[in-house]
């Protein structure tokens, strides 16, 4: 299996940055760059870190299973992470994530049937002063309103 | 040892070496502090949170798994906080953990069943619903029911510290944490099952025995595996003269409770359909069953012909039978057949070490000297596939005292992970390589030094010369085969040594030679198959063979008789270290007998004054005659292993024809019995990764 | 291109020491660094002894600023500098505690700050490797911490004989993938390594086996981001910016119920009132202040009474049994139904415990489903007397702090808001079937 040219030179530089021998360190950031290309953690993907690594595909499972970034199965090709967490609940998170499942007709960790938008209830993301918040893919948005919500599906559905 | 610190439990001063765990100190002052994920000799994990305490100034309890003990400390393990503690971790555990005691098969010998017994509350306040996830089956012999389990990591680190094949680990997070096996949706493993008989609830259980019985309507019965030579004690449950499971949970015996897949669960052959279970005579050239009586007159009467004829008889003795028979069997055949062809198949060259340690006292390693050894040096042989429980002690010995092990074999072994330095030669360069590494030995300060068939003859005194040239104190152990092959050595079956490696009166022609002389005119076999790979040149010998199965040879002959097998019966084996230990009979099959019986019942047939055939008084016999074996008795009769020391002075070797080979069996495989036994066949249909045989 | 974090102008009364760069252009440029006395702290600590930069850390009172509040002087004194392993230096960017979004503006606005923090702590150790581990959602903060690194290797601020000081550094991002847990210090160790985030039995602390089994120190962001102007200002006059045993200023969340959120640097010992009503421009559509979590939502909750009279620093909240962790201050008003904040907090330490240790992994899941029928109004007053039952089983009994940190706010709510409680009760009616399905929502 192999990567773009960018992230093979990411890999490539990647285990000088850990002292010698305790390469199992690149393990969290290998899956997760590699995640950004290949979509989510496939059988292969796994196989491939664990090769480079000389490790186990078992220690590869068991952090997999672990982190909730680490996508167990294929999601949408936009990601909306809604926040409801505490700070957020209190701008009426929980109502933007309500609102999203309705509209999208999907629920927590869920695609759409074009695979286009797949939706996250998340903890909070740390964008607490600028409630409600929401990430779309890696962005933040912040102070989103249920319009702004609207008008992103929309565009995202109609991309 | 460290400086003893004073510290006071309960009320009670107690001392304890500095660096003691609390949990430990107050379990030797007979203080029991209840813990789950807390085992001896494994890794700390402060998991369970069972074995809180309270101690003086502490602003909370503190987990007593991971504490040491200072001085002055004041620690109370049955104060009220504690005790209520410990019952609101019981009441969280058993908040998602199915009460299906009744269908478990744990019941009865579950830890958190006792648990609840002793800490717990009598009711439960927990209304909600519980998650649920389906049992699955990740081996022939291991399934998982995830629900039950209770996250001690027990069986993560048994596979991983223990066994050094880390099959096992935990994925996913919280209360959805669930152990996961490495290939995804099964194992590729030993399948030892150390994680079912680690598991302290009924979350692993073992696809060989679940479901068959209560624990409590067996009998349990300390016996010695019949399959490699480690001599490990397997306890056997039984049950209607039926073996349901073997496992060795008290810890008792050389093993501890190591056992591998053959210890715990290859003691199946004994069922076998093949069985046989009445005597046979060749009739018009076909087997026939016949009564007992009627195939042991005709054998005596043939043996005597045949001996009135000064015939040549051939006698092959077995490397499981017990250290009686073959005693018994060499006596029949050089005082009552007037023989000197006796052998057995030899897979390490025991007499060559003998004699080059001559003179030495405690110069064998046992099994326990190889847990402390500080230098372990394994030449030629593959320790996990052939010796688990010497390879089981190699890893505890480096986990636990950093012992420096070097590896000299042809391929990887498992045992190089723990290696300070791994080295590959084939056999005949590998006593080349070992002198390389004379510094290094040096450097452990003390040696273990194991190997295989590639150090024999010659090269086994070069070796102790060469290890004596470092001048570190260093102990020995030759690797044998089966679980008695160092004690059919020891009994004299041996062309040209008798009991205790005494110089026979006449040298006698090797197995090789007995099966490829054209003039041989009996043949008798005993608990063994040398016609497995090998003919009988002699067309017109008698050939009698004693067998639990109708292996190669058994097929060849003219008698056959069904024996029993070593669960089924008494005597002793000596183990591949010299140690020796007891077996006890388990269970009695229907038509068979052991083969000192027969041995019994046919020198009264031959009118030979050999002795009385009785387990315990050929025993006295060897410890009055054979060296090295003049045992406590108390020792082995309790369950116990004694070391023999048979050396003394020099063995003729010399000038012998001599195969010696290491039958190189996996994990999975046992000889000749390989093939009888149901769940080392499941396995091996279903080859792992790791080990392909 | 990013989103801003921050309001044009300051506050008045905010004390600006760590976010001076803040809003200058391209703040997070290396030239812009420099010519706002960049580095210069690190240039002097680069002329001192290790015992003489520590002993400025020690003179500036400050504390960890990632919620435990450890003297950060004190920290690193145990270091072993004599170990023969080498030592490390960690950064705690796994910013997760609800409430806190600190972290998230110090990377983005003032990257090089962090670095030179990092250079000093490692020149007080003999340190001369760091990661900063960043947790994985902050994708972009890494982009930037890459980029700032990138500069501060090109311009010889990191890598070989620093700017000819004779000291080398070498410096690296690490990525988190979603994980709470990996903000308690050791499982960020773990973490680091490629492990599961599972925290370590200590002892041994990090500063004697941290990262990789060797001596590490190891802070959150903000913490590394004081110690340049600590060094720059001296010690005494940073602590003089604060109150007496908490010196310098505190970057502080103002989050919830209140007119302007935002994040905000204050001396540490300002006034919670003054906080709300100046610096937040009071509760949202005017009303009144029914609750506040000070420091992120593990802390203890305070009613609005309560917190009206107290100040914004350690032994201020200690005396009213909260703490001031991360500066993360969640302010509720009148309307806040308190019944479902105390769901959605266990919510999240239930999804977040790492499941090591049986009372936290149970006893959030427990308590997760007790909430959720109390919210639905299928509780009965035995149920809340339950919750804080089961919240008292396990606190200080986990095998890390986030047991601690699911009971202690589930505790403080059940007894302050109980009415609160007890008027869900029996609001519902339900039958057998549509309690079952009810109830298999919440596992």
């Amino acid at each position: 299996m192999t990567f773009s040219p960018e992230l093979e030179k990411r890999f490539a530089e990647m285990a000088a940055k850990y002292p010698e021998g305790r390469q199992k360190a690149c393990l969290i950031p290998m899956l997760m760059y590699a995640q950004d290309e290949v979509g989510h953690m496939t059988e292969e993907l796994k196989e491939e870190v664990a090769k480079r690594l000389n490790i186990s595909v078992l220690e590869v499972n068991e952090v997999v299973g672990y982190y909730t970034m680490m996508r167990k199965k294929r999601m949408g090709k936009t990601h909306l992470q809604i926040c409801t967490n505490i700070s957020c609940l209190l701008w009426d998170g929980d109502q933007l994530w309500e609102r999203a499942c309705q509209k999208l007709g999907i629920g927590h960790n869920e695609v759409t049937a074009d695979g286009k938008i797949s939706l996250e209830e998340v903890e909070c993301i740390g964008a607490c002063s600028w409630a409600p918040a929401i990430q779309v893919n890696y962005d933040f948005q912040h102070h989103v309103t249920p319009e702004q919500l609207d008008k992103l599906i929309d565009d995202l559905r109609n991309a | 040892m460290a400086d003893p610190v004073t510290f006071t439990v309960n009320g009670k001063s107690l001392q304890a070496p500095a660096g003691t765990l609390v949990i430990d100190a107050c379990k030797r002052a007979g203080i029991e502090i209840p813990a789950f994920c807390y085992y001896e000799g494994l890794a700390l994990q402060a998991a369970c949170r069972m074995c809180l305490v309270e101690v003086e100034k502490a602003p909370k309890l503190l987990a007593s798994c991971t504490l040491p003990v200072a001085e002055g400390m004041v620690v109370q393990t049955e104060s009220p906080v504690v005790v209520q503690a410990r019952k609101a971790m019981l009441e969280f555990l058993l908040t998602n953990h199915p009460l299906d005691c009744p269908v478990c098969d744990k019941g009865g010998e579950c830890e958190l069943q006792d648990m609840s017994f002793r800490y717990g509350a009598g009711e439960s306040r927990f209304t909600e619903m519980k998650q649920h996830v389906d049992e699955k089956q990740w081996s022939p012999v291991v399934y998982f029911d995830a629900p039950r389990c209770i996250l001690c990591y027990r069986c993560v680190r048994i596979c991983d510290e223990g066994l050094g094949v880390k099959a096992l680990g935990v994925t996913n997070r919280g209360v959805y944490s669930e152990i996961t096996p490495n290939k995804g949706d099964h194992l590729d493993c030993d399948e030892c099952g150390a994680c079912i008989d680690i598991c302290p609830v009924g979350a692993l259980t073992s696809g060989i025995y679940r479901y068959q019985t209560r624990p409590w309507e067996m009998e349990h019965i300390g016996a010695i595996c019949s399959h490699c030579g480690d001599g490990c004690k397997t306890t056997l449950g039984v049950k209607n003269d039926e073996i349901l499971r073997g496992n060795n949970r008290d810890r008792s015996g050389i093993n501890g409770e190591f056992l591998c897949i053959k210890g715990r669960y290859a003691f199946d052959f004994v069922s076998h359909a093949e069985r046989l279970q009445s005597p046979m005579i060749r009739v018009d050239g076909k087997l026939e069953e016949v009564s007992w009586s009627k195939a042991l007159a005709f054998v005596a009467q043939r043996f005597g012909e045949i001996k009135a004829a000064g015939g040549r008889f051939g006698v092959i003795g077995g490397e499981r039978s017990t250290n009686e028979e073959n005693y018994y069997l060499q006596k029949f055949a050089r005082v009552g057949l007037g023989t000197p062809h006796i052998d057995h198949r030899r897979s390490g060259d025991v007499p060559a070490l003998l004699d080059a340690l001559h003179g030495r006292q405690g110069a064998l390693a046992t099994v326990d000297d190889l847990y402390n050894a500080k230098g372990v040096l394994i030449i030629g042989a593959d320790l996990a596939q052939q010796h688990p429980l010497l390879a089981f002690q190699t890893r505890a010995d480096s986990r636990h005292h950093q012992a420096k092990v070097f590896t000299v074999t042809e391929g990887p072994v498992r045992e190089d992970k723990v290696a300070a330095k791994k080295l590959r030669a084939g056999p005949a360069g590998q006593l080349a390589v070992v002198k390389t590494l004379g510094e290094d030995l040096k450097a452990a300060g003390e040696l273990v030094v194991l190997f295989g068939d590639s150090i024999q003859g010659a090269a086994v005194g070069e070796l102790v010369s060469f290890i004596d040239s470092l001048g570190v104190p260093a102990k020995y152990i030759c690797l044998v085969d089966y679980s008695n092959s160092r004690g059919t050595c020891d009994m004299g079956l041996l062309p040209h040594l008798g009991p205790g490696y005494q110089a026979a009166a006449q040298t006698g022609m090797g197995q090789a030679e007995m099966l490829a002389d054209p003039a041989l005119d009996a043949l008798w076999v005993v608990g063994a198959n040398p016609l497995a790979g090998a003919a009988l040149a002699s067309q017109q010998a008698f050939v009698v063979v004693q067998d639990m199965f109708l292996t190669e040879t058994a097929q060849r002959a003219d008698v056959v008789l069904p024996s029993a097998s070593a669960y089924e019966k008494t005597g002793t084996v000596t183990n591949t270290c010299g140690q020796v230990q007891r077996l006890r009979k388990a269970i009695s099959v229907m038509g068979v007998k052991a083969d000192l019986d027969i041995f019994g019942l046919l020198a009264r047939g031959m009118r030979l004054d050999l002795g009385r055939a009785v387990p315990d008084q050929v025993f006295e016999e060897i410890r009055a005659s054979v060296h090295g074996y003049n045992v406590p008795l108390p020792v082995i009769a309790t369950g116990g292993a004694a070391m023999t020391d048979p050396v003394h002075g020099r063995i003729p070797v010399a000038g012998q024809a001599q195969v010696i080979q290491s039958a190189r069996d996996t994990l999975f495989t046992s000889g000749s019995l390989t093939r009888y036994s149901k769940t080392l066949n499941l396995v091996l249909e279903a080859p792992g990764e790791l080990y392909k045989p | 291109m990013y989103p801003s974090l921050l309001h044009e102008t300051p506050h008045p009364d905010e004390q600006i020491v760590l976010g001076k760069r803040f809003r200058l252009p391209d703040s997070r440029r290396i030239d812009t660094y420099l010519a706002s006395e960049g580095y210069q702290g690190f240039l002097k600590a680069a002329q001192m002894t290790p015992e003489q930069i520590i002993d400025e850390v020690k003179a500036s009172n400050l504390r960890g600023r990632g919620g435990a509040g450890f003297p950060t002087g004190l920290k690193w004194s145990f270091v072993p500098r004599q170990s023969p392993k080498p030592k490390y230096i960690v950064v705690n960017g796994d910013e997760s505690e609800p409430g806190t979004c600190k972290d998230r503006v110090l990377i983005q606005y003032d990257p090089h700050q962090l670095i030179e923090g990092i250079l000093i702590a490692g020149r007080s150790v003999d340190a001369h490797r760091g990661w900063i581990y960043i947790r994985g959602e902050y994708r972009y903060l890494i982009d930037i911490m890459d980029e700032a690194i990138a500069e501060a290797y090109a311009r010889g601020w990191l890598g070989k004989n620093i700017q000819g000081t004779g000291f080398d550094f070498e410096l690296s991002t690490h990525t988190g993938a979603g994980a709470y847990e990996c903000g308690e210090e050791s499982a960020l160790l773990e973490s680091l390594e490629g492990k599961r985030g599972v925290p370590r039995i200590r002892p041994p602390f990090p500063a004697v086996s941290g990262a990789f089994q060797c001596p590490t120190i190891l802070n959150n962001v903000e913490t590394f981001a004081a110690v340049p102007s600590i060094l720059r200002m001296g010690g005494q006059a940073w602590a003089a910016l604060g109150i007496p045993k908490a010196g310098g200023t505190k970057l502080t969340c103002l989050t919830g119920h209140v007119n302007r959120m935002g994040v905000y640097e204050l001396a540490l010992g300002y006034p919670v009132r003054k906080m709300i009503e100046d610096i937040g421009g009071g509760i949202r559509g005017g009303k009144k202040l029914k609750a506040m979590i000070p420091g992120g939502s593990s802390c203890p909750i305070l009613t609005g009474e309560e917190a009206w009279e107290l100040n914004m620093d350690y032994d201020s909240m200690a005396k009213a049994k909260t703490m001031l962790g991360s500066g993360g201050v969640v302010l509720m008003d009148e309307d806040t139904d308190m019944v479902k904040a105390a769901l959605r907090i266990i919510r999240f330490y239930q999804h977040e415990s790492c499941g090591w240790c049986i009372p936290c992994r149970e006893g959030t899941m427990w308590l997760k489903k007790l909430l959720t029928r109390l919210d639905e109004g299928v509780g009965t007053v035995k149920d809340i007397d339950l919750v804080g039952d089961l919240a008292d089983n396990m606190l200080g009994r986990t095998f890390c702090p986030l047991g601690d940190a699911a009971a202690m706010p589930t505790m403080s709510i059940v007894r302050k808001f109980r009415h609160e409680f007890e008027a869900k009760l029996g609001r519902k009616t339900v039958s057998m079937a549509g309690l079952s399905q009810l109830v298999s929502i919440t596992g």
